[in-house]
């Protein structure tokens, strides 16, 4: 499988830039809908919350806090959130492409990992960007993130390929899977401080695999500190597993998924 | 000769589960039965050897698709094995994967990488798929603005881009205009001489006869004869129209060819001959000579309507000449049990050297598909040699005037 990989890289680099061109090839603003998108969604929250929120959020004393925090959070969230859906539906999309020809279809996901991940830094240097405007420097921690992203993408792409496997035979999941993970966001806490959420059920943030994601990216962007790896380390390994099994499945199901597509 | 296809009995079955986890319960090794088995295929086993160019026919739902899919690969067998040695490119999926967005040439560049060649050979090539496509400055623009025809140029030189060792060739092939048509078709055969191994899905008797030197027939999933195109072919025709308490019958003639017979038996042919304008049966006779082929059937059951058709073929089994009673309008209404009818039917043998054969048929109406009382191929064989005409080239003697005005002198 990872033979098929290194001998499929140039298609693979050359799918992911193809991605791009064919997503923006007639639109005027073209690659930047890929920034205006969450930034929006930034604006749109920050309007909104940032009175109600804004006096909460301790240990900062900017006033444009609320959105560095709100930018950070987002960042770590859509990238688990685009990898996770385009995965979820990797296989149906090229379900005609998998029936018609003979490739190594571990490529499609890598492809996907790949041109979220184009996504993502697009997304993170325009808000470096914003950051400056807004007063709020580069600092070394901010090299953490690099280690984060890796982590980020293990762990989503173990669920994806779970999902988008089981996706194809049980098409049900490809519906619920937005909803579960539209929930999910707000179970986090991305939009809101977790010092909002009473004393009494905090300990129930625990079972959030992407509590601990997200806390990192907002220690890292917002206090520039360097993120609580005990919580990350853990997801890092819930992810190695989740993608060995994810691995299994799809080798598992890939006679059958050709029936079934 | 050596060999590059082996098909060792394999089998293709759909296996339903009574829900969903059991299908998932069995990737992780626990014991989970199917409910339900369905075999599209099963049990099928060939070689194809290199520069063998094999035609596969069948009717619909013989499972042609799904032996091919297995082939390239899409589709994994339940059982048994396909083993290839050399690349296989395959002109069904023609087009498959091209993005609108973008231009022909980055199509064609991401279509050769997942092919699998690496970027050095796609760089190297794509100026060779530009040029054969022919499409001049479309090549670079996005190929939502391409007619099908261009599409289909693109893909036609991005798959056989480089010669593969194994070409599958679907119906795809009759898209596009003429003249493109003939550059692939050159471009199949210059393959073939390399040693490329063809297989090709058609319905199209000619196509195949013309390009092929061998034929597959898939029924139910099955190999049902495997041999010369002529003598497949003829057996599709017998399997097309066998209805219930038909028969078809294979035996072997003198010449060596096959001949095949099918048919629910109300009507037979009891005799064949070609005779000359003398009365005299023949089996040579001189190009352009006036000839009559006489047909006697007899009726062994009571039948609404009976029709004779026939048709004369050369020796690759294309047809020259072929007509029934039902066109000229002589249909024979109720005949009984017993009847007995020659049918004189005479012609100038305006045919070419070589050696034909005569099909008949005998049936209810035009064509042999609501009604086949009996089909035979092979029912009658005779040689065409050039007497007394001047020298010609062809299987069509058409005789011609030639003036030659002097312009300048």
């Amino acid at each position: 499988m990872f033979r098929d990989l290194y001998k499929y890289r140039n298609f693979i680099i050359q799918s992911v830039r193809n991605d791009l061109i064919s997503r923006f090839s007639r639109s005027k603003l073209g690659g930047l809908w890929a920034i205006l998108n969450p930034l929006s969604q930034v604006l749109i929250y920050a309007l909104i919350l940032s009175n109600v929120l804004a006096a909460k959020l301790p240990g900062v004393d900017s006033q444009y806090a609320y959105a560095i925090y709100l930018m950070a959070g987002l960042l770590g969230w859509t990238l688990f959130n685009e990898i996770v859906g385009r995965c979820l539906n990797i296989f149906i999309e090229h379900g005609n492409l998998i029936k018609k020809m003979s490739f190594p279809r571990v490529t499609l996901p890598a492809i996907a990992v790949g041109s979220c991940l184009i996504n993502n830094l697009f997304l993170f240097i325009s808000m470096l960007g914003i950051f400056a405007l807004l007063g709020h420097q580069f600092n070394m921690a901010m090299l953490w993130l690099i280690p984060l992203t890796l982590v980020v993408v293990v762990f989503s792409l173990g669920i994806g390929l779970i999902l988008g496997v089981m996706n194809v035979f049980l098409r049900d999941i490809g519906q619920v899977i937005p909803i579960i993970l539209q929930m999910l966001f707000w179970f986090t806490p991305i939009v809101y401080p977790v010092t909002i959420i009473p004393e009494v059920y905090r300990h129930w943030l625990n079972l959030n695999p992407m509590y601990p994601i997200i806390d990192a990216y907002q220690q890292i962007l917002v206090y520039g500190n360097s993120p609580q790896w005990e919580g990350v380390l853990t997801i890092l390994a819930a992810g190695i597993i989740l993608s060995i099994v994810g691995l299994f499945m799809f080798r598992r199901s890939s006679a059958e998924m050709v029936d079934a597509l | 000769m050596s060999l590059l296809l082996s098909i060792q009995n394999i089998g293709k079955a759909y296996r339903v589960y009574r829900s969903e986890s059991r299908r998932f319960a069995s990737w992780f090794g626990l014991p989970a039965k199917p409910s339900e088995e369905h075999w599209v295929l099963r049990h099928m086993s060939f070689e194809v050897h290199s520069g063998e160019a094999v035609g596969i026919v069948g009717q619909n739902g013989a499972g042609k698709s799904t032996l091919l899919k297995m082939i390239v690969g899409t589709l994994k067998p339940t059982e048994g094995k396909v083993q290839i040695n050399g690349r296989i490119a395959a002109i069904l999926e023609l087009g498959m994967g091209f993005n609108p967005e973008l231009t022909g040439r980055q199509n064609a560049i991401h279509a050769l990488g997942l092919m699998g060649f690496n970027a050095e050979e796609v760089h190297k090539i794509i100026p060779k798929v530009e040029e054969f496509s022919e499409i001049g400055e479309y090549f670079d623009e996005p190929v939502r603005t391409y007619s099908s025809g261009m599409q289909m140029r693109v893909a036609f030189a991005v798959a056989t881009a480089y010669r593969p060792e194994i070409l599958i060739v679907d119906e795809a092939l009759s898209v596009g205009d003429t003249y493109f048509q003939h550059k692939s078709f050159s471009r199949i055969r210059e393959f073939q001489e390399q040693g490329t191994t063809l297989l090709i899905v058609s319905h199209d008797r000619s196509a195949i006869q013309s390009l092929c030197d061998r034929a597959i027939m898939l029924e139910n999933g099955l190999v049902v004869k495997d041999g010369n195109p002529e003598e497949v072919f003829d057996f599709y025709n017998a399997i097309i129209a066998e209805k219930e308490n038909s028969t078809v019958e294979v035996k072997q003639l003198e010449s060596g060819k096959v001949q095949t017979s099918s048919g629910t038996g109300e009507a037979k042919v009891e005799e064949i001959g070609l005779y000359n304008n003398k009365g005299d049966a023949v089996e040579v006779i001189g190009v352009g000579d006036q000839v009559e082929l006489r047909v006697t059937v007899k009726v062994c059951q009571e039948i609404e309507t009976l029709v004779l058709g026939y048709s004369i073929k050369d020796r690759l089994g294309q047809v020259m000449y072929g007509t029934n009673t039902w066109h000229t309008e002589q249909i024979i209404n109720h005949p009984q049990a017993g009847d007995r009818y020659m049918f004189k039917i005479a012609f100038p043998a305006n045919f070419g050297i070589g050696s034909y054969s005569v099909q008949t048929a005998l049936v209810d109406r035009d064509t042999h598909l609501t009604a086949n009382y009996e089909w035979i191929d092979l029912a009658l064989v005779f040689n065409v040699i050039n007497i007394n005409k001047i020298f010609f080239l062809g299987c069509l003697w058409n005789e011609s005037t030639i003036l030659i005005e002097e312009l300048d002198k």
